[in-house]
Protein backbone atom coordinates (compact mmCIF):
# COMPACT_ATOMS: atom_id res chain seq x y z
CA UNK A 1 0.00 0.00 0.00
CA UNK A 2 1.41 3.49 -0.96
CA UNK A 3 0.07 6.53 1.11
CA UNK A 4 1.06 9.92 0.34
CA UNK A 5 0.08 12.41 2.91
CA UNK A 6 0.15 16.12 2.28
CA UNK A 7 2.19 16.01 -0.25
CA UNK A 8 3.52 19.20 -1.58
CA UNK A 9 6.51 20.51 -3.90
CA UNK A 10 7.23 23.94 -4.96
CA UNK A 11 9.99 24.72 -8.02
CA UNK A 12 11.13 28.89 -7.05
CA UNK A 13 8.14 29.77 -5.33
CA UNK A 14 5.49 28.29 -7.77
CA UNK A 15 3.55 25.62 -6.36
CA UNK A 16 3.21 22.58 -8.33
CA UNK A 17 1.85 19.84 -6.26
CA UNK A 18 -0.11 21.52 -3.64
CA UNK A 19 -1.02 19.35 -0.60
CA UNK A 20 -1.97 15.78 -2.09
CA UNK A 21 -3.22 13.01 -0.09
CA UNK A 22 -4.34 9.66 -1.55
CA UNK A 23 -3.77 5.62 -0.77
CA UNK A 24 -2.81 3.26 -3.70
CA UNK A 25 -4.07 0.11 -2.67
CA UNK A 26 -2.06 -3.08 -3.19
CA UNK A 27 -2.48 -4.70 -6.96
CA UNK A 28 -4.46 -1.40 -8.08
CA UNK A 29 -3.87 0.16 -11.63
CA UNK A 30 -4.38 3.95 -10.73
CA UNK A 31 -4.17 6.74 -13.16
CA UNK A 32 -3.33 10.16 -12.77
CA UNK A 33 -4.85 12.15 -15.46
CA UNK A 34 -4.76 16.05 -15.78
CA UNK A 35 -3.49 18.44 -18.68
CA UNK A 36 -0.18 19.22 -18.99
CA UNK A 37 1.44 21.64 -16.45
CA UNK A 38 -1.25 19.98 -13.68
CA UNK A 39 1.54 18.45 -11.32
CA UNK A 40 0.74 15.11 -12.57
CA UNK A 41 4.22 13.96 -13.78
CA UNK A 42 5.97 16.06 -10.58
CA UNK A 43 3.22 13.78 -8.46
CA UNK A 44 4.83 10.67 -10.04
CA UNK A 45 8.30 11.39 -9.52
CA UNK A 46 7.93 12.29 -5.97
CA UNK A 47 7.11 8.29 -5.59
CA UNK A 48 10.47 7.40 -6.47
CA UNK A 49 12.28 10.40 -5.63
CA UNK A 50 13.32 11.44 -8.79
CA UNK A 51 11.59 14.76 -7.68
CA UNK A 52 12.15 15.57 -3.45
CA UNK A 53 8.78 16.70 -1.98
CA UNK A 54 8.96 20.11 -0.52
CA UNK A 55 6.84 18.82 2.32
CA UNK A 56 4.54 16.09 3.29
CA UNK A 57 5.97 12.52 2.96
CA UNK A 58 5.15 8.88 1.02
CA UNK A 59 4.73 5.72 2.77
CA UNK A 60 5.10 2.35 0.75
CA UNK A 61 4.10 -0.43 2.88
CA UNK A 62 4.15 1.89 6.06
CA UNK A 63 8.23 2.94 5.58
CA UNK A 64 8.41 6.60 5.02
CA UNK A 65 10.53 6.76 1.33
CA UNK A 66 12.68 9.23 2.73
CA UNK A 67 14.54 7.34 4.92
CA UNK A 68 15.96 4.85 2.26
CA UNK A 69 18.93 5.83 -0.23
CA UNK A 70 17.52 7.35 -3.48
CA UNK A 71 19.14 4.90 -5.45
CA UNK A 72 18.01 1.95 -3.50
CA UNK A 73 14.43 3.02 -3.51
CA UNK A 74 14.37 3.76 -7.00
CA UNK A 75 15.78 -0.32 -7.80
CA UNK A 76 13.02 -1.60 -5.77
CA UNK A 77 10.16 0.02 -8.01
CA UNK A 78 9.81 0.43 -11.71
CA UNK A 79 9.73 3.42 -13.71
CA UNK A 80 8.78 3.54 -17.26
CA UNK A 81 8.32 6.71 -19.50
CA UNK A 82 7.40 8.05 -22.75
CA UNK A 83 9.98 6.99 -25.63
CA UNK A 84 10.84 4.10 -23.59
CA UNK A 85 14.21 6.01 -22.31
CA UNK A 86 16.11 2.75 -23.40
CA UNK A 87 20.29 2.48 -23.53
CA UNK A 88 21.08 2.81 -27.26
CA UNK A 89 24.82 1.07 -26.62
CA UNK A 90 22.94 -1.38 -24.64
CA UNK A 91 21.55 -4.70 -26.36
CA UNK A 92 17.68 -5.11 -25.76
CA UNK A 93 18.88 -7.88 -23.41
CA UNK A 94 20.95 -5.74 -21.32
CA UNK A 95 18.82 -2.39 -21.01
CA UNK A 96 16.27 -5.38 -19.52
CA UNK A 97 18.71 -6.59 -17.11
CA UNK A 98 19.63 -2.96 -15.51
CA UNK A 99 18.31 -3.30 -12.35
CA UNK A 100 19.22 -6.90 -11.48
CA UNK A 101 22.32 -6.15 -12.43
CA UNK A 102 22.46 -3.53 -10.04
CA UNK A 103 21.35 -5.69 -7.34
CA UNK A 104 23.92 -8.35 -8.35
CA UNK A 105 21.63 -11.06 -9.24
CA UNK A 106 23.91 -13.70 -10.41
CA UNK A 107 24.49 -14.14 -14.40
CA UNK A 108 22.17 -17.30 -14.91
CA UNK A 109 19.49 -15.68 -13.18
CA UNK A 110 19.65 -12.21 -15.23
CA UNK A 111 19.46 -14.70 -18.21
CA UNK A 112 16.62 -16.24 -17.14
CA UNK A 113 14.97 -13.42 -16.11
CA UNK A 114 15.87 -11.88 -19.33
CA UNK A 115 14.32 -14.88 -21.43
CA UNK A 116 10.86 -14.84 -19.25
CA UNK A 117 10.51 -11.20 -19.84
CA UNK A 118 10.85 -11.39 -23.59
CA UNK A 119 8.68 -13.99 -23.81
CA UNK A 120 5.71 -12.28 -21.41
CA UNK A 121 5.66 -9.49 -23.65
CA UNK A 122 5.68 -11.49 -27.02
CA UNK A 123 9.06 -11.02 -28.20
CA UNK A 124 10.98 -14.28 -29.27
CA UNK A 125 13.88 -14.16 -26.91
CA UNK A 126 16.61 -15.66 -29.34
CA UNK A 127 15.74 -13.24 -31.74
CA UNK A 128 15.48 -9.82 -29.68
CA UNK A 129 17.76 -10.54 -27.07
CA UNK A 130 21.16 -9.23 -29.04
CA UNK A 131 19.78 -6.64 -30.87
CA UNK A 132 20.27 -2.52 -30.28
CA UNK A 133 17.14 -0.42 -29.38
CA UNK A 134 17.64 1.48 -32.96
CA UNK A 135 16.78 -1.89 -34.78
CA UNK A 136 13.08 -2.50 -33.24
CA UNK A 137 9.88 -1.22 -34.20
CA UNK A 138 8.44 1.85 -31.48
CA UNK A 139 5.91 -0.74 -30.19
CA UNK A 140 8.29 -3.33 -29.37
CA UNK A 141 10.96 -0.52 -27.81
CA UNK A 142 8.01 0.47 -25.68
CA UNK A 143 7.33 -3.20 -24.58
CA UNK A 144 10.93 -3.88 -23.81
CA UNK A 145 11.05 -0.47 -21.63
CA UNK A 146 7.93 -1.62 -19.72
CA UNK A 147 9.69 -5.10 -19.61
CA UNK A 148 13.01 -3.56 -18.21
CA UNK A 149 10.90 -1.87 -15.67
CA UNK A 150 9.83 -4.87 -14.87
CA UNK A 151 13.01 -7.01 -14.55
CA UNK A 152 13.57 -6.93 -10.89
CA UNK A 153 9.62 -8.20 -10.00
CA UNK A 154 9.10 -5.09 -8.12
CA UNK A 155 5.82 -4.44 -6.44
CA UNK A 156 5.01 -1.14 -7.89
CA UNK A 157 5.36 0.18 -10.91
CA UNK A 158 5.29 3.90 -12.17
CA UNK A 159 4.72 4.82 -15.56
CA UNK A 160 4.61 8.39 -17.20
CA UNK A 161 2.62 8.57 -20.20
CA UNK A 162 4.18 5.00 -21.45
CA UNK A 163 1.65 5.02 -24.63
CA UNK A 164 2.38 8.55 -25.73
CA UNK A 165 4.86 7.74 -28.51
CA UNK A 166 2.49 4.72 -30.21
CA UNK A 167 0.19 5.29 -32.76
CA UNK A 168 -3.55 4.73 -31.70
CA UNK A 169 -3.89 0.77 -33.28
CA UNK A 170 -0.81 -0.50 -31.51
CA UNK A 171 -1.47 1.95 -28.64
CA UNK A 172 -4.91 0.22 -27.95
CA UNK A 173 -2.83 -3.58 -27.95
CA UNK A 174 -0.33 -2.23 -25.35
CA UNK A 175 -2.98 -1.03 -23.12
CA UNK A 176 -4.45 -4.92 -23.24
CA UNK A 177 -1.00 -6.28 -22.77
CA UNK A 178 -0.26 -3.90 -19.39
CA UNK A 179 -3.92 -4.80 -17.91
CA UNK A 180 -3.07 -8.73 -18.65
CA UNK A 181 0.31 -8.26 -17.40
CA UNK A 182 -0.78 -6.26 -14.33
CA UNK A 183 -3.30 -9.10 -13.23
CA UNK A 184 -0.97 -11.59 -13.61
CA UNK A 185 1.65 -10.43 -11.69
CA UNK A 186 -0.61 -8.41 -9.21
CA UNK A 187 1.69 -5.54 -9.57
CA UNK A 188 0.80 -2.13 -8.13
CA UNK A 189 0.53 0.79 -10.96
CA UNK A 190 0.89 4.48 -10.99
CA UNK A 191 0.24 5.82 -14.09
CA UNK A 192 0.07 9.27 -15.90
CA UNK A 193 -1.53 10.56 -18.67
CA UNK A 194 -3.58 13.64 -20.45
CA UNK A 195 -6.02 11.07 -22.13
CA UNK A 196 -9.34 10.31 -20.03
CA UNK A 197 -10.19 7.87 -22.59
CA UNK A 198 -6.73 5.61 -21.48
CA UNK A 199 -7.72 7.00 -17.97
CA UNK A 200 -11.70 5.50 -17.72
CA UNK A 201 -10.19 2.45 -20.11
CA UNK A 202 -7.11 1.20 -17.77
CA UNK A 203 -8.14 2.83 -14.41
CA UNK A 204 -9.30 0.96 -11.42
CA UNK A 205 -9.06 4.40 -9.75
CA UNK A 206 -8.46 7.53 -11.29
CA UNK A 207 -7.07 10.51 -10.35
CA UNK A 208 -7.80 13.78 -11.58
CA UNK A 209 -5.36 16.60 -11.16
CA UNK A 210 -5.66 20.49 -12.02
CA UNK A 211 -3.25 23.35 -11.60
CA UNK A 212 -1.42 21.37 -8.57
CA UNK A 213 -4.57 20.10 -6.52
CA UNK A 214 -5.96 17.12 -6.69
CA UNK A 215 -9.27 17.40 -7.56
CA UNK A 216 -10.77 14.19 -7.50
CA UNK A 217 -9.19 10.27 -6.52
CA UNK A 218 -12.27 7.50 -7.42
CA UNK A 219 -13.22 4.55 -9.08
CA UNK A 220 -14.34 5.30 -13.16
CA UNK A 221 -17.96 5.12 -12.49
CA UNK A 222 -17.79 7.62 -9.29
CA UNK A 223 -15.87 9.98 -11.52
CA UNK A 224 -17.67 9.46 -15.07
CA UNK A 225 -20.99 9.99 -12.55
CA UNK A 226 -20.35 12.26 -10.29
CA UNK A 227 -17.60 14.54 -11.15
CA UNK A 228 -16.62 16.68 -8.51
CA UNK A 229 -16.11 19.60 -10.26
CA UNK A 230 -16.87 21.11 -13.82
CA UNK A 231 -13.73 20.93 -14.76
CA UNK A 232 -13.52 16.79 -14.06
CA UNK A 233 -16.44 17.23 -16.14
CA UNK A 234 -14.62 18.84 -18.92
CA UNK A 235 -12.19 16.02 -18.97
CA UNK A 236 -14.27 13.49 -19.50
CA UNK A 237 -16.36 15.54 -22.55
CA UNK A 238 -20.14 16.15 -21.83
CA UNK A 239 -20.82 14.68 -24.75
CA UNK A 240 -19.81 11.61 -24.73
CA UNK A 241 -20.58 11.00 -20.66
CA UNK A 242 -23.40 8.48 -21.97
CA UNK A 243 -20.58 6.46 -23.78
CA UNK A 244 -17.93 6.25 -21.16
CA UNK A 245 -20.77 5.04 -18.42
CA UNK A 246 -21.57 2.31 -20.68
CA UNK A 247 -18.05 1.59 -21.63
CA UNK A 248 -17.72 0.69 -17.78
CA UNK A 249 -20.35 -1.88 -18.05
CA UNK A 250 -19.59 -5.52 -19.12
CA UNK A 251 -22.58 -6.57 -20.65
CA UNK A 252 -22.75 -10.14 -18.42
CA UNK A 253 -25.11 -9.18 -15.98
CA UNK A 254 -27.73 -7.78 -18.47
CA UNK A 255 -27.99 -10.68 -20.76
CA UNK A 256 -31.57 -12.03 -20.78
CA UNK A 257 -33.27 -14.92 -22.29
CA UNK A 258 -34.75 -14.80 -26.07
CA UNK A 259 -33.18 -14.59 -29.25
CA UNK A 260 -31.82 -12.15 -31.53
CA UNK A 261 -30.98 -12.16 -35.57
CA UNK A 262 -27.68 -11.01 -36.62
CA UNK A 263 -24.02 -11.12 -35.96
CA UNK A 264 -23.04 -11.61 -32.43
CA UNK A 265 -21.18 -9.76 -29.10
CA UNK A 266 -19.11 -11.71 -27.11
CA UNK A 267 -19.80 -12.32 -23.35
CA UNK A 268 -16.72 -10.07 -22.60
CA UNK A 269 -17.99 -7.06 -24.63
CA UNK A 270 -19.53 -4.27 -22.54
CA UNK A 271 -22.65 -2.36 -23.08
CA UNK A 272 -21.25 -0.16 -25.32
CA UNK A 273 -20.44 -2.43 -27.46
CA UNK A 274 -23.83 -3.95 -27.47
CA UNK A 275 -25.14 -0.59 -28.37
CA UNK A 276 -22.83 0.46 -31.19
CA UNK A 277 -23.40 -2.86 -32.95
CA UNK A 278 -27.24 -2.30 -32.31
CA UNK A 279 -27.73 1.16 -33.64
CA UNK A 280 -25.21 0.07 -36.36
CA UNK A 281 -26.90 -2.96 -37.76
CA UNK A 282 -30.49 -1.45 -37.06
CA UNK A 283 -31.56 -4.14 -34.78
CA UNK A 284 -33.46 -3.68 -31.09
CA UNK A 285 -31.46 -6.68 -30.19
CA UNK A 286 -28.10 -8.51 -30.15
CA UNK A 287 -27.02 -11.70 -29.36
CA UNK A 288 -24.40 -12.75 -26.93
CA UNK A 289 -22.05 -15.64 -27.51
CA UNK A 290 -19.52 -16.75 -25.00
CA UNK A 291 -15.91 -17.59 -26.12
CA UNK A 292 -16.98 -21.15 -27.62
CA UNK A 293 -19.74 -19.12 -30.06
CA UNK A 294 -22.32 -20.75 -27.81
CA UNK A 295 -25.59 -18.59 -27.59
CA UNK A 296 -25.60 -16.86 -24.39
CA UNK A 297 -28.81 -14.62 -24.65
CA UNK A 298 -29.33 -11.13 -25.81
CA UNK A 299 -29.10 -7.63 -24.58
CA UNK A 300 -31.75 -5.26 -25.84
CA UNK A 301 -31.26 -1.83 -27.22
CA UNK A 302 -33.71 -0.54 -24.64
CA UNK A 303 -31.20 -2.28 -21.96
CA UNK A 304 -28.98 -0.69 -22.94
CA UNK A 305 -30.21 2.69 -22.82
CA UNK A 306 -31.13 2.84 -19.76
CA UNK A 307 -28.24 1.96 -18.32
CA UNK A 308 -26.32 5.08 -20.34
CA UNK A 309 -28.33 7.15 -18.16
CA UNK A 310 -26.80 9.01 -15.11
CA UNK A 311 -27.88 7.30 -12.01
CA UNK A 312 -29.71 8.86 -9.70
CA UNK B 1 36.26 -3.57 -44.54
CA UNK B 2 38.10 -6.24 -45.11
CA UNK B 3 39.56 -4.39 -48.10
CA UNK B 4 40.45 -1.36 -46.43
CA UNK B 5 42.34 -4.07 -43.01
CA UNK B 6 44.42 -5.06 -46.27
CA UNK B 7 45.32 -1.51 -47.74
CA UNK B 8 46.58 -0.71 -43.87
CA UNK B 9 48.60 -3.60 -43.55
CA UNK B 10 50.29 -3.25 -46.33
CA UNK B 11 50.89 0.30 -46.13
CA UNK B 12 51.86 -0.45 -42.10
CA UNK B 13 54.59 -3.27 -43.87
CA UNK B 14 56.13 -0.86 -46.09
CA UNK B 15 57.01 1.33 -43.80
CA UNK B 16 58.57 -1.39 -41.55
CA UNK B 17 60.90 -2.29 -44.02
CA UNK B 18 61.41 0.95 -45.09
CA UNK B 19 62.22 1.71 -41.84
CA UNK B 20 64.56 -1.18 -40.63
CA UNK B 21 66.56 -1.09 -43.92
CA UNK B 22 66.56 2.55 -45.57
CA UNK B 23 69.36 1.80 -47.76
CA UNK B 24 67.58 -0.68 -49.41
CA UNK B 25 65.30 2.63 -51.14
CA UNK B 26 68.71 3.97 -51.76
CA UNK B 27 67.48 4.14 -55.56
CA UNK B 28 64.24 5.51 -54.87
CA UNK B 29 65.85 8.80 -52.91
CA UNK B 30 68.65 9.20 -55.27
CA UNK B 31 66.99 11.30 -58.42
CA UNK B 32 66.38 13.64 -55.62
CA UNK B 33 69.95 14.38 -54.58
CA UNK B 34 72.48 16.64 -56.50
CA UNK B 35 76.01 16.65 -56.38
CA UNK B 36 76.27 13.16 -55.25
CA UNK B 37 74.71 13.94 -51.39
CA UNK B 38 73.64 11.19 -50.17
CA UNK B 39 70.52 9.59 -50.18
CA UNK B 40 69.72 8.71 -47.10
CA UNK B 41 69.68 10.48 -43.62
CA UNK B 42 72.48 8.65 -41.30
CA UNK B 43 73.05 10.60 -38.41
CA UNK B 44 70.25 8.86 -36.58
CA UNK B 45 68.43 5.65 -37.29
CA UNK B 46 65.32 6.54 -39.11
CA UNK B 47 63.71 3.90 -37.06
CA UNK B 48 65.08 5.32 -33.86
CA UNK B 49 63.51 8.82 -34.51
CA UNK B 50 60.31 7.43 -36.01
CA UNK B 51 59.75 5.70 -32.59
CA UNK B 52 60.65 8.67 -30.57
CA UNK B 53 58.73 10.71 -32.45
CA UNK B 54 55.97 8.40 -31.77
CA UNK B 55 56.88 8.18 -28.11
CA UNK B 56 55.99 12.03 -27.54
CA UNK B 57 53.06 12.24 -29.97
CA UNK B 58 51.38 9.28 -27.77
CA UNK B 59 52.89 11.24 -24.28
CA UNK B 60 51.81 14.11 -25.11
CA UNK B 61 48.21 12.91 -26.27
CA UNK B 62 47.47 10.16 -23.22
CA UNK B 63 48.30 13.68 -21.14
CA UNK B 64 45.83 15.68 -22.93
CA UNK B 65 43.11 13.29 -23.16
CA UNK B 66 43.33 12.31 -19.69
CA UNK B 67 43.31 16.75 -18.86
CA UNK B 68 40.74 17.43 -21.32
CA UNK B 69 38.18 14.24 -20.42
CA UNK B 70 38.19 15.04 -16.71
CA UNK B 71 37.56 18.67 -17.34
CA UNK B 72 34.45 17.45 -19.39
CA UNK B 73 33.37 15.22 -17.02
CA UNK B 74 34.25 18.03 -13.85
CA UNK B 75 32.72 20.52 -15.96
CA UNK B 76 29.60 18.26 -16.97
CA UNK B 77 28.59 17.77 -13.62
CA UNK B 78 26.03 19.59 -11.64
CA UNK B 79 28.96 20.83 -8.97
CA UNK B 80 31.04 21.87 -11.51
CA UNK B 81 28.85 23.16 -13.91
CA UNK B 82 30.17 27.19 -13.26
CA UNK B 83 33.40 26.35 -14.28
CA UNK B 84 32.19 25.28 -18.01
CA UNK B 85 33.33 28.86 -19.02
CA UNK B 86 36.83 29.03 -17.65
CA UNK B 87 37.57 25.77 -18.79
CA UNK B 88 36.57 26.55 -22.92
CA UNK B 89 38.68 29.64 -22.57
CA UNK B 90 41.59 27.57 -21.28
CA UNK B 91 41.31 25.30 -23.91
CA UNK B 92 40.87 27.81 -26.06
CA UNK B 93 44.01 29.78 -24.85
CA UNK B 94 46.19 26.62 -25.83
CA UNK B 95 44.57 25.99 -29.16
CA UNK B 96 45.68 30.01 -29.68
CA UNK B 97 49.17 29.80 -29.00
CA UNK B 98 51.60 28.58 -32.05
CA UNK B 99 53.38 25.52 -31.07
CA UNK B 100 56.69 27.40 -31.48
CA UNK B 101 55.32 30.30 -29.78
CA UNK B 102 55.28 27.58 -27.01
CA UNK B 103 58.77 26.26 -27.61
CA UNK B 104 60.49 29.67 -27.75
CA UNK B 105 58.73 30.62 -24.44
CA UNK B 106 59.05 27.07 -22.79
CA UNK B 107 63.13 26.40 -23.82
CA UNK B 108 63.81 29.10 -21.31
CA UNK B 109 62.16 27.01 -18.53
CA UNK B 110 62.17 23.44 -19.13
CA UNK B 111 65.64 23.68 -21.33
CA UNK B 112 66.15 22.39 -24.86
CA UNK B 113 64.84 19.31 -25.76
CA UNK B 114 61.70 16.89 -25.24
CA UNK B 115 60.67 18.47 -22.71
CA UNK B 116 59.62 21.92 -24.28
CA UNK B 117 58.09 19.61 -27.76
CA UNK B 118 55.67 17.72 -25.57
CA UNK B 119 54.38 21.06 -23.54
CA UNK B 120 53.52 22.81 -26.88
CA UNK B 121 52.06 19.31 -28.13
CA UNK B 122 49.95 18.70 -24.61
CA UNK B 123 48.44 22.47 -25.29
CA UNK B 124 47.75 22.25 -28.38
CA UNK B 125 46.02 19.15 -28.17
CA UNK B 126 43.51 20.05 -25.59
CA UNK B 127 40.93 21.58 -27.06
CA UNK B 128 39.85 19.19 -29.77
CA UNK B 129 39.53 16.22 -27.21
CA UNK B 130 37.50 18.81 -24.38
CA UNK B 131 35.08 20.01 -27.06
CA UNK B 132 34.39 17.01 -28.46
CA UNK B 133 34.25 14.98 -24.47
CA UNK B 134 31.60 17.99 -23.67
CA UNK B 135 29.59 17.16 -26.98
CA UNK B 136 29.57 13.71 -26.37
CA UNK B 137 28.52 13.88 -22.83
CA UNK B 138 26.25 16.55 -23.60
CA UNK B 139 24.36 14.04 -26.58
CA UNK B 140 23.38 11.95 -23.86
CA UNK B 141 19.00 12.42 -24.48
CA UNK B 142 16.99 13.89 -21.47
CA UNK B 143 15.22 10.40 -21.50
CA UNK B 144 18.23 8.24 -21.14
CA UNK B 145 19.55 10.06 -18.11
CA UNK B 146 15.99 9.72 -16.99
CA UNK B 147 15.68 6.26 -17.48
CA UNK B 148 19.55 5.99 -15.95
CA UNK B 149 18.28 7.95 -12.91
CA UNK B 150 15.13 5.46 -12.55
CA UNK B 151 16.36 2.73 -12.73
CA UNK B 152 18.23 3.18 -9.32
CA UNK B 153 21.97 3.93 -10.79
CA UNK B 154 23.72 6.41 -8.86
CA UNK B 155 25.79 9.01 -10.54
CA UNK B 156 28.91 7.09 -10.46
CA UNK B 157 27.40 4.44 -12.43
CA UNK B 158 25.38 7.01 -14.48
CA UNK B 159 28.57 8.51 -15.59
CA UNK B 160 30.35 4.54 -16.21
CA UNK B 161 27.73 2.91 -17.53
CA UNK B 162 25.75 5.13 -19.76
CA UNK B 163 27.43 9.15 -20.35
CA UNK B 164 30.59 7.79 -20.99
CA UNK B 165 30.00 4.68 -23.17
CA UNK B 166 27.33 6.78 -25.29
CA UNK B 167 30.31 9.82 -25.62
CA UNK B 168 32.95 7.35 -26.69
CA UNK B 169 32.64 8.05 -29.96
CA UNK B 170 32.92 11.36 -29.82
CA UNK B 171 35.41 11.34 -27.30
CA UNK B 172 37.12 9.06 -29.74
CA UNK B 173 37.22 11.43 -32.94
CA UNK B 174 38.36 13.93 -30.30
CA UNK B 175 41.53 12.20 -29.37
CA UNK B 176 42.17 11.29 -33.09
CA UNK B 177 42.27 14.44 -34.54
CA UNK B 178 44.70 15.52 -31.67
CA UNK B 179 47.33 12.87 -32.23
CA UNK B 180 46.91 13.07 -36.23
CA UNK B 181 47.32 17.21 -35.75
CA UNK B 182 50.39 16.23 -33.35
CA UNK B 183 51.89 13.71 -35.43
CA UNK B 184 52.48 16.52 -38.11
CA UNK B 185 53.06 19.34 -34.87
CA UNK B 186 55.87 17.10 -33.41
CA UNK B 187 58.79 17.73 -36.34
CA UNK B 188 59.00 21.43 -35.59
CA UNK B 189 60.34 19.75 -32.25
CA UNK B 190 63.45 18.85 -34.08
CA UNK B 191 63.78 23.00 -33.57
CA UNK B 192 64.34 22.89 -29.97
CA UNK B 193 66.71 19.53 -30.38
CA UNK B 194 64.12 16.86 -29.65
CA UNK B 195 64.73 13.84 -31.25
CA UNK B 196 61.57 13.62 -33.75
CA UNK B 197 61.40 13.14 -37.51
CA UNK B 198 61.92 16.89 -37.95
CA UNK B 199 65.30 16.25 -37.59
CA UNK B 200 65.77 14.67 -40.76
CA UNK B 201 63.24 17.76 -42.35
CA UNK B 202 66.02 20.30 -41.17
CA UNK B 203 68.54 18.54 -42.01
CA UNK B 204 67.42 18.41 -45.56
CA UNK B 205 66.34 22.30 -45.63
CA UNK B 206 69.80 22.85 -44.03
CA UNK B 207 71.99 20.72 -46.91
CA UNK B 208 69.51 21.26 -49.48
CA UNK B 209 68.90 17.76 -49.87
CA UNK B 210 65.03 17.03 -50.98
CA UNK B 211 65.95 13.25 -50.12
CA UNK B 212 66.49 13.80 -46.55
CA UNK B 213 63.29 16.62 -46.99
CA UNK B 214 61.16 13.57 -48.61
CA UNK B 215 61.70 10.92 -46.48
CA UNK B 216 61.28 12.58 -43.17
CA UNK B 217 57.92 14.35 -44.70
CA UNK B 218 57.09 10.77 -46.09
CA UNK B 219 57.34 8.59 -43.38
CA UNK B 220 55.13 11.21 -41.20
CA UNK B 221 52.62 11.38 -43.57
CA UNK B 222 52.57 7.72 -43.46
CA UNK B 223 52.51 7.61 -39.59
CA UNK B 224 49.29 9.84 -39.84
CA UNK B 225 47.23 8.14 -42.25
CA UNK B 226 48.04 4.64 -40.07
CA UNK B 227 47.33 5.87 -36.76
CA UNK B 228 43.93 8.27 -38.43
CA UNK B 229 43.01 5.11 -39.94
CA UNK B 230 43.49 2.53 -36.98
CA UNK B 231 42.04 5.37 -34.30
CA UNK B 232 38.69 5.08 -36.92
CA UNK B 233 38.58 2.02 -36.70
CA UNK B 234 38.49 1.34 -32.88
CA UNK B 235 35.53 4.58 -33.12
CA UNK B 236 33.31 2.40 -35.64
CA UNK B 237 33.60 -0.76 -33.47
CA UNK B 238 32.55 1.72 -30.29
CA UNK B 239 29.83 3.00 -32.37
CA UNK B 240 28.45 -0.41 -34.14
CA UNK B 241 25.03 0.25 -31.98
CA UNK B 242 24.08 3.31 -34.21
CA UNK B 243 24.53 1.35 -37.14
CA UNK B 244 21.55 -0.09 -39.39
CA UNK B 245 19.08 1.70 -37.80
CA UNK B 246 15.61 1.05 -39.26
Amino acid sequence: MIEIEHLSKLFDETCVVDDVSMTIPDGALVVIVGTSGSGKTTLLRMINRLVEPSSGRILIDGRDTSTIPAHELRRQIGYAIQGHGLFPHRTVGQNIATVPNLLRWDADRVKARVDELLALFQLDPAEFRDRYPSQLSGGQQQRVGVARALAAAPKLLLMDEPFGALDPIIRARAQEDLRQIQRRLGTTIVLVTHDMNEAIHLGDRIAVMDRAKLLQYDTPQEIVTRPATDFVGELLGTGERPFRLLSLQPVRPFIEPGEATGAAIGEGASLRDALEEALWSGRTAVPVHDIAGKPLGRVTLATAIRQAARPQ
Amino acid sequence: MKMSVLIRLAALALLGVFLARPDWFDWLFAPLTRNGQAAIYTQNSLLNLTLNHLAIVAAATLAGSVVAIGLAILVTRPAGREFLPLSRTLANVGQTFPPVAVLALAVPVLGFGTAPTLLALFLYGLLPIFENALAGLASVSPEVHEAARGTGMTDGQRLLRVELPLALPTILAGIRISAIISMGTATIGSTVAASTLGETIMAGLINTNLAFVAQGALVVGALAIIVNTSLFAIERHFSRYRQDQR
